[in-house]
């Protein structure tokens, strides 16, 4: 293990790093007080594009392979999906995700 | 009446957020348990999660500490992960503009995946004024803060005592996906989703060593969307 003082420095560098990534644009849109059009007709695609990229992996892939059909992530993903489809209501879906996550998990 | 519907949108956060709890309360106790198992002390495991706030980098830099990794590579790893971050900083920015600058601060210290998801997706949905939006946020964000530092301290104190087998943290890309359903309301938002999908599993697949696939998707999914909206069949552009 790296001496105490070094892991604190590295925590700081961290964190210090991680603050200014966090306000990198809120700053810079700040200081020129505006938001330019272009970039925000960019910036409408950004959850749509950051959500898929933060949801899908985490279904489909597991130890650096795509999962079988098989899979209790993916069926439970692909039902929950169904289930966004026909509600909005995230406890739904959350609910219906879980139960045939553990249902199939049991199973399988 | 102002005050009334501020309030009405902090408990909207908190109620939003709480599927999510679900979720992130083994990933806090796993930080926690992790940090203390790698070597670092409770009180560097804590301030891990404190100043940091911030789980995947979190464990791949416990994971890096374990290893007796250079500082320098520990730091870029960590940060590398947390760079997905600068696209929550500019999606937001247009609704956070007019925020004093104490509270920009205090809004930048707590952005996460899912206070970044959760706004976004209500902010789109209803009209809100600057003082709502602040308080939907900070319901969100705050107490995800709140859970992730009392849950690093548990796992630092008794271990990751939540069995593996409930798989409990699925609740998180759960949420996003519902979230995500909402969103896709347009065909070109449609094409940024399966883009920003496509491109985040195959970085998954590559198994590169630096976690950049959230970073990649989205910025391919947002450019992908774009060009389909000024390009594409269907929708006129304005």
């Amino acid at each position: 293990m790296i001496a105490d003082s070094l892991v604190w420095a590295t925590i700081g560098i961290i964190a210090v790093g991680t603050f200014a990534i966090r306000g990198s644009f809120i700053a810079l849109f700040s200081l020129i007080d505006a938001v330019p059009r272009r970039v925000e007709l960019l910036l409408g695609f950004v959850p749509a594009a950051v959500l898929a990229a933060l949801a899908v992996p985490n279904i489909v892939v597991a130890d650096g392979t795509l999962v079988a059909l098989s899979e209790p992530r993916l069926i439970a993903g692909a039902i929950a999906g169904g289930t966004a489809v026909i509600t909005d209501n995230m406890f739904t879906i959350i609910a219906v995700g879980m139960g045939v996550l553990w249902i199939v998990t049991a199973v399988a | 009446m102002v005050n009334s519907s501020r309030t009405t949108e902090l408990r909207q956060g908190v109620r939003d957020v709480s599927p999510i709890i679900i979720g992130i309360v083994p990933f806090g106790l796993i930080a926690g348990a992790a940090g203390v198992e790698a070597g670092l002390s409770a009180a560097q495991t804590m301030g891990l999660s404190i100043f940091v706030f911030a789980g995947a980098s979190q464990l791949a830099a416990i994971e890096l500490f374990g290893q007796d990794a250079g500082i320098g590579l520990i730091a870029i790893t960590a940060l590398i992960i947390n760079a997905r971050m600068m696209m929550y900083s500019a999606s937001l920015a247009p609704h956070v503009l007019e925020f004093r600058r104490r509270l920009k601060l205090l809004v930048t210290y707590v952005l996460t995946d899912q206070a970044y998801a959760l706004s976004i997706a209500r902010y789109e949905q209803a009209e809100l004024g600057d003082g709502q939006k602040a308080w939907y946020y900070l319901g969100v964000a705050l107490t995800l803060w709140v859970v992730w530092q009392v849950t690093t301290a548990i796992g630092i104190m008794i271990g990751a005592a939540v069995p593996p087998a409930l798989q409990l943290e699925f609740a998180v890309p759960l949420v996003f996906l519902a979230i995500l359903g909402k969103s896709i309301n347009t065909t070109s938002r449609q094409v940024a989703a399966v883009v920003g999908a496509v491109v985040a599993v195959l970085w998954a697949l590559l198994e590169m060593q630096y976690d950049l696939g959230l970073l990649l998707g989205g910025t391919a999914g947002v450019l992908a969307g774009a060009v389909w909206m000024l390009r594409g069949p269907g929708e006129q552009h304005r």
